[in-house]
Order: structure tokens, then C-alpha cells, then sequence
């Protein structure tokens, strides 16, 4: 890459490049590289044997359903959250705000640890729960748990910005034409908060599937029943199986990345999408 | 204001009572267990020599991690939003990544490179440095882990910042250290506090990547979210939850922190 002095205005393009590269390079393409060697090293059937596993397989089921499920929590209780931190004023407002955050301010471990204790036989929660039924701690439920408190901010940080920009007037008008609240918020307001929504979503779930702290914590590690991904990849390194840890992290990397695609293709789209609305 | 609808209420109700479900008990048992056997036991658990050793390594961590991807942070983001560049999608997707990735996968990356049976490990090895469960490894998947913070809260503000006060500093002479300082740093300042504060709530509390790779040796490479593990394995549960309750602490004032710097920007 030539670096003119004529083809920027600004300067340090040479510095902030340098830096760039090197740190990203160092920090992160060489570990990625190694690990991508690893797996190249293992020949294509063995890979496929180690990701075809039984017990993988009940692993991606189980990581892919919870994360889910914690999703589908997140999507009812993230709309309610954005919906009347926006749109109504009343004490404590700031608090309930703030406090929205916190999942991503605390340790994963110290909410595994939270859950585990809330949800005990003798816990908080597991006092009401258990005598019915519910068991959460060593359970997919506990799962769960850990999957929905961990990503609770996102679709409340996604909806929200535009929750406060829906246009009043396309509101009031709905109104005085005798449209029901009902109507309303499936006409006017869903549309326009839809795609931001589905981001929120896609991040949720894509950081429910990577989690980790918080589920070794509340599940338990029964195969095939509460054993996540990024657990299994745990144990096989414990065993000293590296080559299974490489392909299991191979898959979720693949995973994330795909994820990552999904959100910024969602971006586009719901620029132009605002566009053709307006 | 005007009288509240029956609607309103119940939608206001119900939020409030799943917040505190899902929020503040979660916050508050922390210390109510932290402090359930008194004061004494409390003050006796957060000085025992593996916990403190613990708060200390967390503590240099985040003291050697926070400053560099500051650092990075601004250079990343000034280089993205001020040139353009082929490859630049590509730049931000890999600085983006580790954002992305189960930290798990962060530690399993770094055991293949610096690992006994990884890439460069017995080379290194050979040359008598150590990298694996040492507290190396640690500052280095803290590291990556934390990548993206910075330039993540950078790269918007400075797009939409634009570049002409820059130009005009540069037109009336000034040089690119005194534009840096006098004007670029002044207008992100807000965003690069931000990200920092985001950036240690992460590195105190990063759990899954530095598992893999500290080795958690108790006094030597064991940090706070390990040590927390660690006493819950042994059914300590009050020490637990004591050790849990200094994490638990940054992130409440790193929430303060947040709301404080987001109503300083409405005003």
C-alpha cells in the first residue's frame, strides 16, 4: 500500500497503519492461524469424525436450543424493557436504566455463582421452584438461566434508540383516524422497530451460544444433557485431546463468524430499509 | 402529567417486577451472602492470601491491558474513519471478531500458539520462555479479548465527527501531535473514557479464555473470576460470594459510571 502524502489530508495514515497491523497481527490473526493449522494438520475425515460425534452433536443441540429459548425470553422481555424505559416517566426510571447493563458489567462467573445460589434447593428462587417440580440447577433450565441473564442488554440497546425516534405525527395521526393502540404500535411503530429488533436478537443469541462462565457455574456437565459446546471443548482439553478442542473451536469460530456476516448484512438492510420508509 | 391508563401501569408494573427478578435480587444476594456471617468473616475472607493474590493479579492485568488497547483503540479507529484504504472492511471484520468468538475459543487459540504442542510453543520453550499458565498468557487473551472495545466506541463518534476541525488545526499550522492533542483528543475523550471503563469491566471479569490458559495455580496465576470457581468447588460459598462481591463493586461503579457519563452528554 503506497502511502502518498497528496492522497490523504490527514496525517499518521503510516502510524496508525503500523500499529494497526502488527498489534492485530500479534494479538489476533497468529493465534487464529495456529489454531487453523491445527486443524488443517488433522485431515479432513478425522475432523469430520471428532464434529459428527455423538456427543458434539448432543452438545450443538443442546447449546442451540437453550440459546434460543434464552432469545425468545430476551426478545418479550427486552421489547417490554425498551418499550417503557422510552416511552413512559416514572421514579426510578434512571436506576432501571442503568441497572438494564449490568449483566455485561459483571463477571460471568459471579452470575454463574448468583444463579447457582438463587436457584438452590434452599435458594431464593429454588424455594418456590423445587416443591413444583422446577428444578434449575443441573438442569437445561439452568442453562437457560445463565443464557438470558448474560444477554439481557442486548435487545433493549438495540430497540431503544429507535423506539425514541418513531415519529410522533405518523402516531398522532393513526390516532385521530380512530386507530385502536393496538393497531398503532402493529402499524406504525412495529414496522419501523423491526429490524433493529431482529439485531438485537441476533446478537443475543449468537452471545448466548459463545457463553461459558456462567453456564459451568448452574449446569452441571452431564453429557448429552447439560453439556454445552464451549464445555465440551473444556473437558477434551483437559484430556489432553487436542484435536477434538481444535475442530469443536473450529466449529464455533465458524459459527461467530457467520453470525457476524448475519449482523452487519442486518445492518445494511435496515438502513435501507429506514430509507424507504421515510 | 397526565392520569396514567390502566394499560400503562400494568406494562410499568410488570417491567419493574422482571427487572428486579432478573436484575436486582441478582446484585443484591451477592453481597447479602458476601456478608451473611458478619463484618469479621467478611473483611477475613477478602484477605485471605489466595483471594487477595488473586485481586492483586486481576488488578495488574487490567493496569497493563486497559492503557494498551486504549492505545490501540485510537490508532485503529483514526486509521479506519480517517483513510481510506483497501482491505478496510476486512480490518474492521478482524478487529470485530474477538467480539464474536466464545471466549473459550479466545483461550484454545492461544494454547495452540504458545501451548506445549503448539505452533510456537516448543521453540520458545526450548529458549527457556514460558508463556502458557503463566500470568503472560493472561495479559495476552485479556488482551484479545478486549480488542474491539475501544475502536468499537470510536469508530461511530469519529465518523460522525467528521474531519474539518482536524483540517482547520492542520491549515492554521499546527503540527500532528498538537492536532492529536489539542483537537482530536479532546472531541473522542468521552468515548475513549467509555471504552476503557467497558474494556476493565471485561478484563477483571474475562472467565472462560483465561481458564484455558492461566493454568489456575492457586497464588501464582489464579485471578478473581478463577478464585471465585475455585472456593465454590471447595463448597466455600460465603467466601464465594465475598471474593464475588469486589467484582461485583466495579461493576456497580462502572454502571455509575456509565449513566454519569451518558447524562454529562445530553446535557
Amino acid at each position: 500500500m503506497a502511502y502518498k502524502r497528496s492522497k490523504h489530508l490527514l496525517p499518521g495514515f503510516g502510524l496508525t497503519m503500523g500499529v494497526s497491523l502488527f498489534y492485530l497481527t500479534l494479538i489476533i490473526v497468529l493465534p487464529l492461524a495456529a489454531m487453523l493449522l491445527k486443524v488443517a494438520g488433522m485431515g479432513l475425515p478425522e475432523f469430520w469424525r471428532i464434529i459428527t460425534s455423538n456427543r458434539a452433536l448432543a452438545a450443538y443441540r443442546i447449546t442451540f436450543s437453550s440459546a434460543l429459548i434464552a432469545t425468545i425470553i430476551n426478545g418479550v422481555l427486552g421489547l417490554l424493557l425498551a418499550w417503557v424505559l422510552t416511552r413512559y416517566r416514572f421514579p426510578g426510571r434512571r436506576v432501571l436504566d442503568a441497572l438494564v447493563d449490568l449483566p455485561f458489567a459483571l463477571p460471568t462467573a459471579v452470575a454463574g455463582l448468583v444463579l447457582v445460589t438463587l436457584f438452590a434447593k434452599t435458594g431464593w428462587y429454588g424455594q418456590f421452584l423445587e416443591p413444583n417440580g422446577i428444578k434449575v440447577n443441573y438442569s437445561q433450565l439452568g442453562i437457560i438461566a445463565a443464557m438470558t441473564f448474560t444477554s439481557i442488554p442486548f435487545v433493549v440497546r438495540a430497540v431503544q434508540p429507535v423506539l425514541e425516534e418513531v415519529d410522533d405525527d405518523l402516531e398522532n395521526a393513526a390516532r385521530t383516524l380512530g386507530a385502536s393502540r393496538w393497531q398503532i404500535f402493529a402499524r406504525v411503530i412495529w414496522p419501523t422497530i423491526m429490524p433493529a429488533f431482529i439485531g438485537g436478537c441476533v446478537l443475543s443469541f449468537a452471545r448466548s451460544l459463545g457463553e461459558f462462565g456462567a453456564v459451568v457455574f448452574i449446569a452441571g456437565n452431564l453429557p448429552g444433557v447439560t453439556e454445552i459446546v464451549s464445555l465440551l471443548i473444556y473437558i477434551r482439553l483437559d484430556e489432553y485431546n487436542y484435536e477434538a478442542a481444535a475442530a469443536l473451536a473450529f466449529v464455533l469460530l465458524v459459527v461467530a463468524f457467520l453470525a457476524m456476516i448475519c449482523t452487519n448484512m442486518l445492518g445494511v438492510w435496515q438502513t435501507r430499509y429506514a430509507e424507504r420508509r421515510s | 402529567m397526565a392520569a396514567r391508563s390502566v394499560g400503562e401501569i400494568a406494562l410499568i408494573s410488570i417491567a419493574v417486577v422482571a427487572a428486579a427478578v432478573t436484575l436486582a435480587v441478582p446484585l443484591a444476594i451477592i453481597f447479602a451472602f458476601a456478608l451473611r456471617e458478619g463484618l469479621g468473616t467478611y473483611v477475613a475472607n477478602i484477605t485471605q492470601p489466595h483471594t487477595l493474590h488473586a485481586i492483586w493479579l486481576t488488578v495488574i492485568t487490567a493496569i497493563i491491558v486497559v492503557p494498551i488497547n486504549m492505545a490501540v483503540g485510537v490508532a485503529l479507529a483514526w486509521l479506519v474513519t480517517r483513510f481510506r484504504f483497501r482491505g478496510r472492511d476486512l480490518l474492521v471484520t478482524v478487529i470485530e471478531l474477538p467480539a464474536a468468538v466464545s471466549p473459550i475459543v479466545a483461550g484454545v487459540v492461544y494454547l495452540f500458539l504458545y501451548g506445549g504442542q503448539g505452533l510456537l510453543g516448543p521453540t520458545l520453550q526450548s529458549a527457556g520462555v514460558q508463556i502458557m499458565f503463566t500470568p503472560l498468557a493472561i495479559v495476552l487473551v485479556s488482551l484479545f479479548v478486549t480488542a474491539p472495545y475501544v475502536a468499537r466506541e470510536l469508530i461511530p463518534l469519529m465518523r460522525q465527527q467528521g474531519t474539518e476541525d482536524e483540517e482547520a488545526a492542520l491549515s492554521l499550522g499546527a503540527n500532528g501531535w498538537q492536532m492529536f492533542w489539542h483537537v482530536t483528543l479532546p472531541n473522542i475523550r468521552w468515548g475513549l473514557i467509555y471504552g476503557a471503563i467497558l474494556t476493565n469491566a471485561r478484563v477483571m471479569g474475562e472467565f472462560g479464555a483465561v481458564s484455558v490458559v492461566s493454568g489456575a495455580i492457586r497464588g501464582q496465576t489464579n485471578t478473581l473470576p478463577l478464585q471465585i470457581n475455585l472456593l465454590f468447588n471447595d463448597f466455600n460459598i460465603t467466601g464465594a460470594f465475598a471474593a464475588a462481591s469486589t467484582l461485583a463493586l466495579i461493576a456497580v461503579l462502572t454502571l455509575v459510571l456509565k449513566s454519569a457519563l451518558e447524562a454529562w452528554e445530553e446535557r
